[in-house]
C-alpha cells in the first residue's frame, strides 16, 4: 500500500509540472500585461524599469526557467497586484475555501445518501419518483442561479413574506460586523451561519448525483441473499438497511469522494464571486483579470495539487472499504 | 383517402383509424399553418424591411420544409409503408433500442422537449413579441413586472424579457450543439487512436487526458477565455477543446474490448489499412456509448456557457443570452426579481430535457439496463 502510495505521489509530479508549463506559457503569450492598466499619464520609462523590476523584459524561457526555479525551491514569488509575497496570501484563502468545500462536501453525502437510501428502500413509490425528478431537477440547476435565488429568498422575501427569523442567514461576506468583539463560540456560529448559504448553493447539484448513484447502489446491495438471511433471522429493518446494507452499498459511493473536488472547486469560482467569500476562487479570477501571473500560476498549482490529492484519496478509500481491492 | 390526406396530412390516417399517427400529423399542420396566419404582418414586415435578417429568411425556410416533411411523410407513409408487409424485416440494434426508447415516458417527454427548443430556436423571429435588442422607454417601460404586456417583465433598459429569453436559447443550445460537436469529434479521434494502437501512443494520450482531467474545467475555460477578446466562437471553441476528456475515455475502454474481437482480426487479415479498419469497423461499434455520453455533454455545456457569460467572459451584451441574461438581472435583484429568475427556469428545463434524454438513451442502448 504505502509503496502503491509512493508511485503515485511520484507519478503526479509530472503532470503537475506539465499543467503549471502549460498554464505559464498560456497565460504569458496571451495579450496583454500586467502594467496594462497603471494608467496613462505614467511616463514610458517608469514603466520600463517597473518591467526590468517584475522581470518582465527578459525572454520568455528565461522568465520560465526563473520561475520554474524559485518554484522548485517553495517560493511562489510576489504579487504583482497585491504587492504582497504569494506564500503569504496563499494560507488564508486556501483554508477560506476549504471550509466551504469541507461543509458542502458534508452536505453533498449526508443529504445524497440520505434520499438515495430513501429512494431504494421505496423503489418505484410516489417517493422514490418524486425525489428522483426533484434530484434530476438540481442536478440540472446552474448553482451559480441557485445562490442568486437563495439570496433573494433569504434576503428579501423572508421579511416580505414573514419568514421565521432563523432562517434569516447572511448573504455576503465570512463574518458579521464586529465579529472580532464576540467570544469564540459566537465567532464561530458566526462563521457557521455565512457558510450555510454558500455551502448549500455549490453542493445541491453535487448531492443529486451522489443521491443518484447511492439509490443504484443500494437497490443493487439489497436485492442480495444476505440480506434476506437479515431478515429471516429477526433483525430490525433499522439495523439491516443501516447496517448491513448501506455499508456495502457505500463501496462505490466513497471513490466520488475525491472525484468531487474539481466539481466543487470549480463551482467555488462562481459561488464565491456571488457571496463575496474571499477564497481560491475568487482570487484566481482576479488574478487573471489583472493579469497577476505569479498568482494566476501558484493558485493554479494548489487547485490542481487538490484534484490529484482527491484522486489519490478516493483510490485509498476504495482500497480501505473493500478487502478485494485490498489484498487483490 | 389519398386525396383527402393530399389536403389535410393527418387525415387519411384519422379516417383509417390510425389516431395515434394522424392526430399528431394533423395538430403539427394545423399549427404550423396557424403560425403562419398569426405572424403574416410581421413576416410582411420583415421581408418588407430594407434589411432582412438572415435568421427570419432560416425562420421562414423552417416552416416551409416542416411543412413540405409533414405532407410528404403523410403521403409516403400512407401509400408506401401501409403496403410493406409487417414483420418482413429482422430488427437491427437500433430497432430494439428505440422500441425500448419509446416506452420511457420520460425519456420521450425529454426528447419532445429537446425537439421544441431546437424548433423555437429555428422560429425566434416569428415567435418573440418583441425585438430583444429594442430599448423602451426608460421612465415608463424599464423594470415593469410579468403581466399581460410584457409576460416576463422588462430589464433595466425597458426590454421584453420573454422575447431575449427565446433569443437566448438559440445562443445556448447552438453553442451547446456546436461544442458538443467538437468535444465529440476529438475524443472519440483521441480514444480510439489510444485504445487502438496501444503501447507508447496510448499512454501518451491517456496521460494528457489524465492532466487535462485534473484541471477543474471552469477555471481552466476562466483562464484561457479572460487572457484574450471574448467572442462566441472563442467561447465554442474552447468549450469543445476542454470537453473531450470523457469521451475519450470511454471510447478508449470500448476500443480496448474491440481490438480483440474476430471481425477487427478478419479485417486485419483482409490486409485493410489502420485508418480504413478504425473509420470503419471500430467507431461505428462505439457509437451507442458517445450518443449517451454527448447527450449529457449538451446539458453540461450548456450550464458552463451560461457560468462563463456569468462572469462576463462569455456572449458579450447587448447580444442576450441565457447566463449575460442572469448577471444583468443580479445588480436589481431586489427590485425586479423577474430578470434572473427567468433566464435561470429556462437553463433548468433545457438542461433537464436533455439530462432525462441522455439518461433514456443509457437505459435503452445498454442491453445490460434493459429491463
Amino acid at each position: 500500500m504505502i509503496a502503491y502510495l509512493l508511485r503515485r505521489l511520484i507519478g503526479a509530479i509530472p503532470l503537475l509540472l506539465g499543467i503549471l508549463t502549460i498554464i505559464f506559457f498560456i497565460t504569458h503569450l496571451a495579450p496583454g500585461d500586467p502594467l496594462g492598466n497603471v494608467g496613462p499619464n505614467v511616463p514610458e520609462e517608469v514603466i520600463q524599469q517597473m518591467r526590468r523590476n517584475l522581470g518582465l523584459d527578459q525572454p520568455l524561457h528565461i522568465q520560465y526557467f526563473r520561475w520554474m526555479g524559485s518554484f522548485l525551491r517553495g517560493d511562489f514569488g510576489y504579487s504583482f497586484a497585491q504587492n504582497r509575497p504569494i506564500n503569504e496570501i496563499l494560507p488564508e484563502t486556501l483554508w477560506n475555501t476549504l471550509q466551504l468545500t469541507l461543509i458542502a462536501m458534508v452536505i453533498i453525502f449526508s443529504l445524497g445518501m440520505l434520499i438515495g437510501i430513501v429512494q431504494a428502500v421505496r423503489q418505484y413509490s410516489l417517493a422514490d419518483n418524486l425525489l428522483t425528478f426533484l434530484a434530476l431537477f438540481f442536478y440540472s440547476m446552474p448553482g451559480f442561479w441557485l445562490a442568486l435565488m437563495f439570496i433573494l429568498l433569504v434576503s428579501v422575501k423572508a421579511r416580505q413574506w414573514g419568514l421565521p427569523q432563523w432562517l434569516v442567514f447572511p448573504v455576503s461576506g465570512m463574518t458579521s460586523v464586529g465579529a472580532e468583539f464576540m467570544t469564540p463560540w459566537e465567532q464561530f456560529t458566526d462563521r457557521v451561519k455565512h457558510l450555510i448559504l454558500p455551502a448549500t448553493a455549490l453542493g445541491i447539484g453535487a448531492a443529486a448525483g451522489v443521491a443518484r448513484y447511492m439509490r443504484g447502489s443500494m437497490l443493487e446491495v439489497i436485492h442480495q441473499d444476505f440480506i434476506r438471511t437479515a431478515r429471516a433471522k429477526g433483525l430490525s429493518e433499522r439495523t439491516v438497511i443501516f447496517k448491513h446494507a448501506m455499508r456495502n452499498a457505500l463501496i462505490p459511493i466513497v471513490t466520488l469522494l475525491g472525484l468531487y473536488l474539481p466539481f466543487l472547486l470549480s463551482g467555488a469560482v462562481l459561488t464565491e464571486q456571488i457571496f463575496g467569500w474571499p477564497g481560491m476562487g475568487r482570487l484566481i479570477v482576479d488574478a487573471i483579470f489583472q493579469r497577476d501571473y505569479p498568482v494566476v500560476l501558484a493558485a493554479s498549482f494548489v487547485i490542481s495539487a487538490m484534484v490529484v490529492f482527491g484522486n489519490l484519496l478516493s483510490d485509498v478509500l476504495y482500497a480501505v472499504v473493500d478487502p478485494r481491492i485490498r489484498n487483490g | 383517402m389519398l386525396v383527402l390526406s393530399a389536403i389535410l396530412p393527418g387525415a387519411g390516417h384519422i379516417a383509417r383509424g390510425e389516431w395515434r399517427k394522424g392526430l399528431p400529423i394533423l395538430l403539427g399542420w394545423g399549427i404550423l399553418l396557424g403560425l403562419l396566419w398569426l405572424t403574416w404582418e410581421r413576416i410582411q414586415a420583415l421581408l418588407g424591411a430594407r434589411r432582412t435578417g438572415i435568421d427570419a429568411y432560416i425562420a421562414l425556410a423552417t416552416v416551409g420544409i416542416l411543412l413540405a416533411l409533414l405532407w410528404g411523410w403523410a403521403l409516403y407513409d400512407l401509400r408506401v409503408r401501409a403496403r410493406r408487409p409487417a414483420g418482413a424485416r429482422g430488427d437491427s440494434q437500433w430497432a430494439i433500442a428505440a422500441r425500448h426508447f419509446r416506452r420511457n415516458k420520460l425519456a420521450m417527454a425529454g426528447l419532445g422537449v429537446m425537439l421544441l427548443l431546437y424548433l423555437v430556436t429555428l422560429l425566434t423571429p416569428l415567435l418573440a413579441p418583441y425585438d430583444p435588442s429594442v430599448q423602451g422607454d426608460i421612465v415608463t417601460t424599464r423594470y415593469l413586472a410579468p403581466g399581460t404586456e410584457h409576460w416576463m417583465g422588462t430589464d433595466k433598459f425597458g426590454r421584453d424579457v420573454y422575447s431575449r429569453v427565446l433569443y437566448g436559447s438559440r445562443i445556448s443550445l447552438t453553442i451547446g450543439f456546436i461544442a458538443v460537436g467538437i468535444a465529440v469529434v476529438l475524443g472519440t479521434a483521441v480514444g480510439a487512436v489510444a485504445g487502438y494502437f496501444g503501447g507508447k501512443t496510448d499512454s501518451i494520450l491517456m496521460r494528457f487526458t489524465d492532466m487535462m482531467l485534473s484541471f477543474p474545467r471552469l477555471v481552466l475555460l476562466i483562464v484561457v477565455i479572460a487572457l484574450f477578446t471574448p467572442s462566441i466562437w472563442l467561447v465554442v471553441v474552447v468549450l469543445g477543446l476542454t470537453g473531450w476528456m470523457n469521451n475519450a475515455r470511454i471510447v478508449r475502454g470500448e476500443v480496448l474490448s474491440l481490438r480483440e474481437r474476430e471481425f477487427i482480426q478478419a479485417a486485419k487479415a483482409l490486409g485493410m489499412g489502420d485508418g480504413r479498419i478504425i473509420l470503419r469497423h471500430v467507431i461505428p461499434n462505439t457509437l451507442a456509448p458517445i450518443i449517451v455520453s454527448a447527450t449529457l455533454l449538451i446539458g453540461q455545456t450548456i450550464l458552463t456557457e451560461a457560468a462563463l457569460s456569468f462572469l462576463g467572459l462569455g456572449v458579450q451584451p447587448p447580444t442576450p443570452s441565457w447566463g449575460n441574461m442572469i448577471s444583468d438581472g443580479r445588480d436589481a435583484l431586489i427590485n425586479a426579481w423577474w430578470i434572473s429568475t427567468f433566464p435561470g427556469l429556462a437553463i433548468v428545463f433545457t438542461v433537464t430535457a436533455f439530462n432525462l434524454l441522455g439518461d433514456g438513451l443509457r437505459d435503452a442502448l445498454d442491453p445490460r439496463l434493459r429491463i
